[in-house]
C-alpha cells in the first residue's frame, strides 16, 4: 500500500502543489489537508509546505499555529508521526512550538531565491534517514525569515543531541551556526528552509532533494518511540 | 470599564534588527551622521473591557505570551489608559 502523505494548505501556501507532485512521483499517495479541518485524515506523514500562510501576518507563521489543523498536526507528532515543516511550514512549526527557536529576517535584508549548498549532519531524523552524514545536496532556498535564531541553551542541546540536521556550507542568510534545518528530540518533527521538492528531477536543476524526500516516506508508518 | 491599551514589540537586545541597521546606514547620506541606535518595532493597540486595570494588564500579558510577542526574538511594553466616558 502506497504510503499517505498530507501536505497542510492554509490561506496563502502556495507550495501544497509541488509537494504533492514531488512525493506521488516516488509512489506516495498524496492528500491536501485543510487549514479548517482539526484531522490528520489518518495519513501517515505530514508536511507543511511553503508559502505565505495567513498572509504571514504579524509574524511569519504566527497566526497558522492556531489553524484547527495544527492541534492535529500536533498530536500526530506527538504519537511519533513524520512531520516535515518547510521554509514557512519550518516557521510555523517554530510557532507552533515544534520546533525550538524562531526564524528572523535574512541578515542582508534581501528576499533570497537561489540554490544552497548544504551538508546533511545527522541520519537521525525522518527527513535524512537515507542519507550519509557530510553528504552536500544542493537543493532551492527561497525566503526572507530564514535567519534561523535560538538561545544558548537551546543551540547546545541541538548540537550534543544531535540535532542539527543540515547546515549551509555557505552561510546565506545570517542563520546561527550556519543552521538550515533542524530535528524535535526524537527526530520525527523536522524544520528546514531549504525546498526538497523544487530539487526533486534533474529537469529542476537538481534532484538531491529526492533522498530527503525518500526518507521521510520510508519513516512514514513507522512512529518513532519515545 | 473600558481600557485602550498600546503594546509595543520590539526586537530582544542581541536579536538582528536588519530594517534598523539599513535605516541607520541611510541617514548619514541625507546628512545626519550623528544618530546611532535605529531599532523599528511594532505598535499594536487595542481596546479591552475589562473589570479592572489589573485585569485588563493580566490579559494583555497572556495575549502577549500566546500570540502578539514571540519571546524568542521579542520584547514588548505594554501601557494602559483607562477611557471615561465624556
Amino acid at each position: 500500500m502506497s504510503v499517505r502523505v498530507g501536505v497542510v494548505q492554509f490561506p496563502g501556501t502556495n507550495c501544497e502543489l509541488d509537494v504533492v507532485w514531488a512525493v506521488e512521483r516516488l509512489g506516495a499517495d498524496a492528500r491536501i489537508l485543510w487549514h479548517g479541518d482539526a484531522t490528520v485524515h489518518g495519513v501517515d506523514a505530514v508536511v507543511v509546505p511553503g508559502g505565505f500562510a495567513h498572509g504571514d501576518y504579524l509574524r511569519t507563521g504566527a497566526i497558522a499555529r492556531f489553524s484547527p489543523v495544527m492541534t492535529a498536526v500536533a498530536e500526530f507528532a506527538a504519537s511519533g508521526g513524520p512531520v516535515v515543516g518547510i521554509c514557512n511550514g519550518f516557521q510555523v512549526l517554530t510557532e507552533a512550538g515544534l520546533l525550538p527557536g524562531a526564524l528572523q529576517k535574512n541578515s542582508g535584508l534581501t528576499f533570497l531565491c537561489e540554490p544552497a549548498d548544504l551538508r546533511v549532519e545527522t541520519s537521525s531524523s525522518v527527513l535524512t534517514a537515507n542519507t550519509t552524514p557530510g553528504t552536500v545536496l544542493r537543493i532551492p532556498i527561497n525566503h526572507f525569515e530564514g535567519n534561523y535564531v535560538c538561545d544558548a541553551d537551546t543551540l547546545r542541546r541541538l548540537r550534543d543531541e544531535d540535532r542539527v540536521v543540515l547546515r549551509y556550507v555557505r552561510n546565506p542568510n545570517g542563520s546561527l551556526d550556519d543552521i538550515a534545518g533542524i530535528a524535535s528530540e526524537r527526530g520525527n518533527v523536522v524544520g528546514l528552509m531549504p525546498h526538497p521538492e523544487r530539487a526533486s528531477d534533474a529537469l529542476l536543476g537538481s534532484a538531491d532533494g529526492v533522498v530527503l524526500l525518500e526518507s521521510l516516506l520510508a519513516s512514514a508508518g513507522h512512529a518513532i518511540p519515545r | 470599564m473600558m481600557f485602550s491599551i498600546r503594546i509595543d514589540v520590539a526586537h530582544l537586545p542581541g536579536v538582528l534588527d536588519p530594517q534598523g541597521a539599513t535605516v541607520e546606514r541611510a541617514l548619514p547620506a541625507l546628512g545626519y551622521t550623528n544618530v546611532t541606535a535605529v531599532s523599528i518595532a511594532k505598535t499594536i493597540r487595542l481596546l479591552v473591557d475589562a473589570a479592572s486595570e489589573d485585569a485588563a494588564r493580566a490579559q494583555v500579558d497572556e495575549m502577549c505570551g500566546r500570540l502578539l510577542a514571540n519571546p524568542v526574538i521579542e520584547r514588548y511594553t505594554v501601557e494602559v489608559e483607562e477611557l471615561v466616558a465624556s
